[in-house]
């Protein structure tokens, strides 16, 4: 069937998913679960493109995350801006923000690349919890529901259809962005950036691109994020909060959208499961991280593919 | 002198020196590894922690304070074998997230192994202020500053005189070349983080009886040396300890003159400028791709 | 007498100090093939470097068509119908092959993002065309055994050729080569000779770096020679190959017959 190619069949895989897991969802908690899981593998897709495609890296990205829930929590709550229309100023809000330093920062590579994403990141975090008057501070502040078309939408139920569409269309619109001339352009980048250069690719312009795309999913995400728990605290925007969705990039593995889905599904997950093991999160985590990023450089799940491929061999 | 200038310089000074150690500790391992170390606040951490339970079991400070350093060094070493060694020849990036994913290991253990309260180290010998120009002075700033004067010249005269000092520096400056005389290249590095966690686990317990410690605390003071390391130049022995002063004197600055509730930003705003207008920072080399 | 197309004028490199390249002029006529030869470390890659963006001149200019284009970007260059292979290649190896050479033709496809994430029609159109094209440019190169490769799977030789279809892939003016014959085998070297020439009489001008002297006598119509960053001469392939300097710095130490 010529229409159907890895892409739209992973995309309509996706979809039917969506559509079928409720069937099997005991109580509201695992809404709750799913609803987390949508939203960060929103971010994941995002930021997939910027380190798994693109090759570039950002250790701040939950200071996006962070924007987008804040930015979308104040114009609701103190300026009164229908909560639809403070998502979609926020969302602006964002692009620019990260179209003006993005520029700057993306002209550094590796380590220095890592580093100012990092700074950036904290900075953006060190004001939410400074600006309380408008935040909250470090105990947060609450966000009205969202309403679209005069209905509140509010519940587990109503808002996991939200997340879930909001997902498969994110993810449509990742996967045509890497097959088109500006996902080649992206990925050649990330091959070789002279090739790229010389090839007609304006790699700043291309890589501020991608960043860009990534904040505004983060952002969107965030946004979502707060008007569906109804409060907010910064630990949302937090370093920590950064380094766990690169680790689910990472882990899912780079350089496929679905496995960034499947990255934020299964380090979204394990603290669920860890829950009587509290105490050794951390160490999990922490673990977790440094064993994947060893033995499987590539992601945990491509080189597991690659694995089983060889002993079917 | 203007009371107030001096009291900031002297605060500063104070903490610029504890960012000048781990700034110290990033350094020595970038030199050695080209791997930028986000564990290094882990070993600030350990050093302070572990002299905590140490005294808890009864030790003498002057007991507790070496085995501690020991405790964070032999982490160091372990590090470097279980966490980078495997994964030589991996990316910049690969090796960060490595870092990382470490000091969220080792953080957990500590939450495992000690617990998540603030804890007290008392000061090394006592607390009575000391009246300068109008500014008062901790006994334990003097200690800092000390210490810290002392191991970098330790260190000025380990690099520049012994046979295993240069040995560490010829391997960071040509690993293969290094080799090919003689030096083994892995103990070297080795070294290097062992090093470098001892510096760290020092600064950790020469500021705990100031500002307390905690499973956490790692975090921010690693992230600070960092700044304090990239605003002197990565890389840079000199640059390190005049970042990290710099790094104390302007937060202390900032905090008393401009704005204390953002206080802890002025280490990334630094990150930022340098990184957007001098990625090499004040003594580091430049250098150009190869095409 | 070929109009000039491409105009060096003084141009010179330095690296803290060091001249990589120092004060070197000349012309590259349209549709002619010109070679630049020197001893290792003599600066041709760095020259090349200058002409493509890759580095910056420290001093002097290049002007292309009448037109100052000292400075720019590597893209900008390949706006103005530059392209080039490597010395060390530049592959997208985390790409298929078909892929690299679709690269090549960026500035010939629609690049919005809009339009690649809604998946415009005229941009699922602009695929399959460059799809198409790229697929004949590789049969063109000689590489129909590789058009369903991914470019990680070619052996040397035939990624040589993969660099030169994509940077064909955009229709330049002007073909900068380094060192294609680099690493190849006698039979290969024949064969990046068979087509610089099949270059040339399609009218695309071509300046090769070599090492290769029986490449680069056999396919010159000019070449200039550098040693030490400096221009040593520069003139046809019979004057060079008889400028007692030339020889003396270069082709003395090469076991090099004159045909």
């Amino acid at each position: 069937m010529k229409w159907m190619t890895p892409r739209t069949g992973g995309l309509a895989l996706l979809a039917a998913l969506v559509l079928l897991l409720p069937l099997g969802m005991v109580n509201n908690y695992w809404y709750e679960v799913a609803i987390q899981v949508g939203l960060n593998a929103i971010v994941c897709i995002g930021l997939n493109l910027l380190i798994g495609y693109a090759g570039q890296i950002s250790l701040g990205h939950a200071g996006f995350f962070g924007l987008g829930a804040y930015g979308s929590a104040i114009l609701s709550t103190r300026y009164g801006v229908p909560p639809a229309l403070a998502i979609v100023c926020t969302t602006v809000a964002v692009a620019f923000l990260a179209l003006l330093v993005g520029r700057p920062i993306l002209r550094l590579k590796g380590h220095y690349l890592a580093m100012a994403t990092l700074g950036m990141g904290i900075i953006i975090s060190i004001v939410i919890v400074t600006e309380d008057k408008f935040t909250g501070g470090p105990d947060g502040m609450s966000v009205p529901a969202l309403t679209l078309f005069g209905l509140e939408v509010a519940g587990e139920r109503v808002w996991y259809w939200v997340v879930a569409a909001a997902l498969v269309i994110t993810t449509a619109l990742a996967l045509n962005l890497i097959e088109s001339p500006m996902g080649r352009a992206l990925r050649a980048l990330n091959g070789s950036e002279v090739g790229a250069r010389v090839s007609g690719i304006d790699a700043t312009r291309a890589k501020v691109g991608v960043f860009v795309l990534s904040a505004v999913f983060a952002s969107i995400a965030g946004s979502l994020m707060a008007h569906y728990s109804g409060f907010i605290t910064p630990g949302k925007a937090s370093f920590f909060h950064s380094i766990e969705l690169v680790a689910m990039v990472v882990f899912g593995g780079m350089s496929s959208t679905f496995g960034a889905i499947i990255g934020a599904m299964a380090l979204t997950l394990l603290p669920q499961l860890l829950t009587v093991l509290k105490e050794y999160e951390m160490v999990v985590f922490g673990g977790v991280m440094v064993v994947t990023m060893i033995f499987f450089p590539r992601g945990f799940l491509p080189s597991l593919m690659l694995l089983l491929a060889r002993k079917r061999k | 002198m203007n009371a107030q200038l001096t009291q900031f310089l002297l605060s500063g000074l104070t903490i610029g020196a504890i960012y000048a150690l781990v700034a110290l500790g990033f350094a020595i391992i970038y030199n050695a590894s080209h791997v930028i170390n986000f564990a290094q606040g882990e070993f600030v951490m350990i050093g302070g922690m572990a002299t905590v339970s140490l005294l808890q079991f009864g030790l003498p400070l002057l007991l507790a304070i070496p085995l501690a350093v020991l405790a964070a060094v032999a982490a160091g070493m372990a590090l470097e074998r279980f966490a980078i060694e495997p994964a030589r020849g991996a990316s910049s990036v690969t090796l960060i997230i490595i870092t990382i994913g470490a000091s969220i290991l080792l953080r957990g253990l500590a939450t495992l192994v000690w617990d998540k309260k603030l804890h007290t180290v008392p000061s090394f010998s006592g607390d009575t202020p000391i009246q300068i120009g109008g500014a008062t002075l901790l006994p334990q700033s003097l200690w800092v500053m000390g210490i810290t004067l002392v191991i970098v010249l330790l260190l000025g005269w380990f690099f520049g005189r012994t046979l295993i000092g240069k040995a560490v520096l010829a391997t960071s400056h040509n690993p293969v070349a290094a080799q090919l005389c003689g030096i083994n290249v892995r103990f070297v590095l080795f070294l290097s983080f062992g090093l470098s966690a001892g510096l760290g686990a020092v600064a950790g317990i020469l500021i705990a009886p100031i500002t307390l410690t905690s499973w956490d605390v790692g975090v921010m003071l690693g992230l600070k040396g960092f700044a304090a390391a990239i605003l002197g130049g990565l890389g840079s022995g000199v640059g390190a300890v005049v970042g990290g002063l710099v790094l104390g004197i302007a937060e202390s600055m900032g905090a008393g003159y401009l704005s204390s509730a953002y206080k802890d930003a002025i280490a990334f705003v630094i990150i930022l400028a340098v990184l957007f207008f001098m990625p090499s920072g004040l003594f580091g080399k430049k250098s150009a791709d190869r095409v | 007498m070929s109009q000039v197309q491409l105009r060096v004028s003084a141009l010179t490199k330095t690296f803290g100090g060091f001249n990589a390249v120092e004060d070197v002029s000349f012309d590259i006529a349209k549709g002619k093939v010109h070679s630049i030869i020197g001893p290792n470390g003599a600066g041709k890659t760095t020259m090349l470097n200058m002409l493509t963006g890759v580095y910056e001149p420290s001093r002097g200019t290049v002007e292309l068509e009448g037109q100052d284009i000292t400075g720019l970007a590597p893209h900008a260059l390949a706006g103005r119908g530059m392209a080039r292979t490597f010395q060390n290649l530049q592959i997208f190896f985390n790409m298929s092959a078909i892929e690299n050479v679709m690269v090549g033709r960026h500035l010939h496809e629609c690049a919005g993002w809009l339009a690649a994430m809604l998946r415009f029609p005229r941009l699922s159109a602009g695929e399959r065309e460059s799809r198409r094209e790229s697929a004949e440019l590789m049969r063109f190169l000689g590489l129909d055994d590789y058009i369903d490769a991914d470019a990680d799977a070619m052996p040397y030789g035939a990624l040589k050729r993969l660099e030169i279809a994509r940077a064909l892939a955009g229709k330049p003016k002007i073909l900068l080569l380094d060192e294609p014959a680099a690493g190849l085998n006698a039979t290969e070297t024949r064969e990046i000779n068979a087509l610089i020439m099949k270059l040339a009489h399609s009218g695309i001008t071509v300046v090769l770096v070599e090492h290769d002297m029986h490449l680069v006598m056999d396919v010159s119509d000019h070449i200039v020679v550098l040693d030490y960053g400096r221009k040593l001469c520069d003139g046809s392939a019979q004057m060079v190959r008889n400028d007692p300097r030339v020889i003396e710095a270069y082709l003395g130490s090469e076991e090099f017959t004159p045909c």
